[in-house]
């Protein structure tokens, strides 16, 4: 298959990277597309089929913040604790998922309900400030120098950007999984019509919530790899309205319905984050001596401006509207022929 | 345990304290009617109101603090310029999204939202600036304080809500605005002009925004990102009122406020906020159509 040959080039193009001669500062931006191309995949995998989440800033928080309070209050090694707070996203995912999607909430009342909850795990870290450090953000005990696979920390990005390769990989597998998988046929229908779809012996419910439980813990598992790179982490950075709609902008941007979409996505916004924020600087340009502009905002204005943009004329993303083009003029082809 | 909680029950500071949830729900109410109206009429949720009130909180501060402006005539452009970004809202962005899915329309508000926060950290910096007004507070007792905006943003809220219901029943024009939100597809056969009243709709929207911008402007500082701590409120406020039902909303205000504030009086304030949205939550799978709606 032609998208099995592309994603092996791409996957044996990023086994050398790092050894080309990349500086620390542009392995450290691989590194973080990696990751964040692999929550926009755990969004997307249940965001396709209709189910729009503004709550996996809840998930992300809660992998984190286990993982690193675990670690910091019982030394538990991360390898149990990522496991549990994966436990605690699943738990929390059916909690929220079942009622919603037995009473039938959908579309924008799911995104609000999702939102409630990412509110709460926010409001609850900040709320628990003395152990948390609320707004102010925590930071796991270093372990020492070097790397330790006990602690899964390394101060070497070589390591890290293995493991965030190698977990980017499993989200792309997971998500062909699903692709090829009956579930995919039921979700597909519930989300072009519910009714319909429970009429003919599709369990909505069940299904949905498989897809929620597996998405809510594929964004825990990155929230833990997120907190375990970077050392640390603050309810703004992986919890919130503000990493919701960072997620949803990225999945709009690259595509919601095809495998690589997301990851097309975290690579377009994250670079033009860095480009935006090189070129403009954290300056401050005054133009007189009373009128002063921040250029620090420019990059979510840009943002802001080209979510928008897209969402009125490319709704299903860059690689959405390529694929469209190119079987435009696959077709065209064959009928001049 | 218990009788240091019945104390705290008893005490004046509680009576302060429900009387302060009281007013901060006038706030509330104020805070979420224009979205109430928008969301009612035109069935779109606006992810930005809380920055379009942002905004207008620019627009008074500058006009007064750096213009010299009266307060009041600061306060009145403030609310024009809210009009006006509500209603440029919907001509440039809503408009071309009526027929998507609303999940995009959504979403793309939650641009506006990237793009106003982005704008005004631009123009204005990230520095918290205040007013300088201070309408002081109204000393009931010695021991009760009440802040005399928050007294003002009551009377406000409640005018407010009873003129836009008289304005919505008795007007024309509010019969039409009525009848657009009960059948969307009909009143464009009755030779209704829906692009013109959904206009209106957007702008009056956003003129309740620059209203609520005005009482916020005396109680708190203005920065970029102030949205960000009272939007999510905002929303479930009004889906919780129920969708368009201007007096649902205005209870469920009253129903946050007093969750909030009675968890910030025991604990601390955003174990009050934690309350409020886990009450949210739950009442969105006892009702999902929210609290107070009408069976239709």
């Amino acid at each position: 298959m032609n998208n099995k040959t592309l994603i092996a080039a791409i996957a044996a193009i990023l086994c050398v990277l790092p050894f080309v001669g990349l500086d620390n500062y542009h392995l450290h931006l691989i590194i973080m597309i990696l990751i964040w191309s692999f929550v926009y995949t755990a969004w997307s995998i249940m965001g396709r089929f209709g189910l729009v989440s503004l709550g996996h800033g809840a998930f992300m928080a809660i992998g984190g913040y286990v993982t690193a309070l675990l670690w910091n209050e019982l030394g538990l090694s991360p390898w149990v604790s990522i496991p549990v707070a994966m436990i605690g996203a699943a738990g929390l995912a059916v909690l929220i998922g079942y009622p919603c999607f037995r009473f039938r909430i959908t579309g924008h009342y799911f995104a609000l309900v999702t939102l409630a909850l990412a509110e709460v795990v926010r409001q609850v870290i900040v709320a628990t400030r003395d152990t948390t450090g609320g707004s102010l953000g925590y930071t796991p005990e270093s372990h020492g120098e070097g790397w330790s696979v006990y602690a899964f920390q390394s101060d070497d990005r070589i390591t890290f950007y293995f493991v965030a390769l190698v977990v980017w990989l499993m989200g792309i597998v997971i998500w062909r999984t699903v692709d090829q998988s009956m579930s995919y046929y039921a979700l597909e229908a519930i989300s072009e019509d519910e009714d319909a779809s429970a009429a003919v012996g599709v369990q909505v419910t069940k299904e949905k919530l498989k897809v929620t439980i597996l998405s809510a813990m594929m964004t825990a598992f990155a929230g833990a790899l997120y907190c375990q790179y970077q050392m640390f982490i603050s309810p703004s950075t992986i919890g919130g309205i503000g990493l919701s709609l960072q997620i949803v902008f990225g999945v709009v941007v690259g595509g919601i319905y095809s495998a690589l979409g997301p990851t097309i996505g975290a690579v377009i916004t994250l670079m033009l984050a860095e480009v935006l924020r090189i070129w403009m600087g954290a300056g401050v340009v005054c133009m007189t001596e009373r009128v002063c502009l921040n250029l620090a905002g420019v990059p979510l204005l840009v943002y802001g401006i080209m979510l928008v943009l897209f969402i009125i004329f490319l709704p299903k993303g860059i690689v959405g509207a390529c694929t469209d083009q190119w079987r435009e003029m696959k077709s065209n082809r064959k009928a001049s022929v | 345990m218990m009788a240091e909680f019945m104390d705290g029950l008893f005490s004046i500071f509680f009576v302060e304290t429900l009387i302060n949830a009281l007013l901060l729900g006038g706030v509330f109410a104020l805070l979420s009617l224009g979205l109430n109206l928008i969301f009612g009429v035109i069935d779109v949720v606006w992810i930005c109101y809380a920055e379009i009130i942002m905004l207008g909180m620019y627009a008074i501060f500058f006009l007064h603090a750096e213009g010299g402006m009266p307060i009041i005539l600061a306060a009145c452009c403030g609310i024009g310029v809210t009009a006006l970004i509500g209603w440029l809202t919907h001509r440039f962005v809503i408009g071309y999204l009526l027929q998507a899915e609303p999940i995009n329309q959504l979403l793309a508000t939650g641009g506006l939202l990237f793009f106003f926060q982005g704008a005004a950290m631009v123009v204005f910096g990230i520095e918290f600036r205040n007013v300088g007004v201070s309408l002081g507070s109204l000393s009931v007792t010695e021991d009760i304080y009440l802040s005399w905006t928050r007294l003002l943003s009551f009377v406000l809220a409640t005018l407010t809500v009873v003129v836009l219901y008289l304005f919505l029943s008795r007007s024309y024009l509010g019969a039409a605005i009525r009848a657009i939100s009960q059948d969307r597809e009909i009143m464009i056969l009755m030779g209704v002009d829906t692009k013109k009243l959904y206009l209106l709709t957007s702008a009056i929207g956003g003129g309740l925004a620059g209203l609520a911008a005005a009482l916020l402007v005396l109680q708190y500082d203005v920065h970029p990102f102030i949205g960000l701590s009272f939007g999510p409120i905002t929303f479930m406020i009004c889906v919780m009122g129920g969708l368009g039902n201007m007096v649902g909303g205005f209870l469920a205000a009253f129903v946050f406020s007093l969750l909030i504030t009675v968890g910030g009086y025991f604990a601390e304030l955003e174990w009050g906020y934690v309350m409020a949205f886990t009450f949210f939550i739950a009442a969105m799978f006892a009702r999902p159509k929210g609290l107070f709606a009408r069976n239709s």
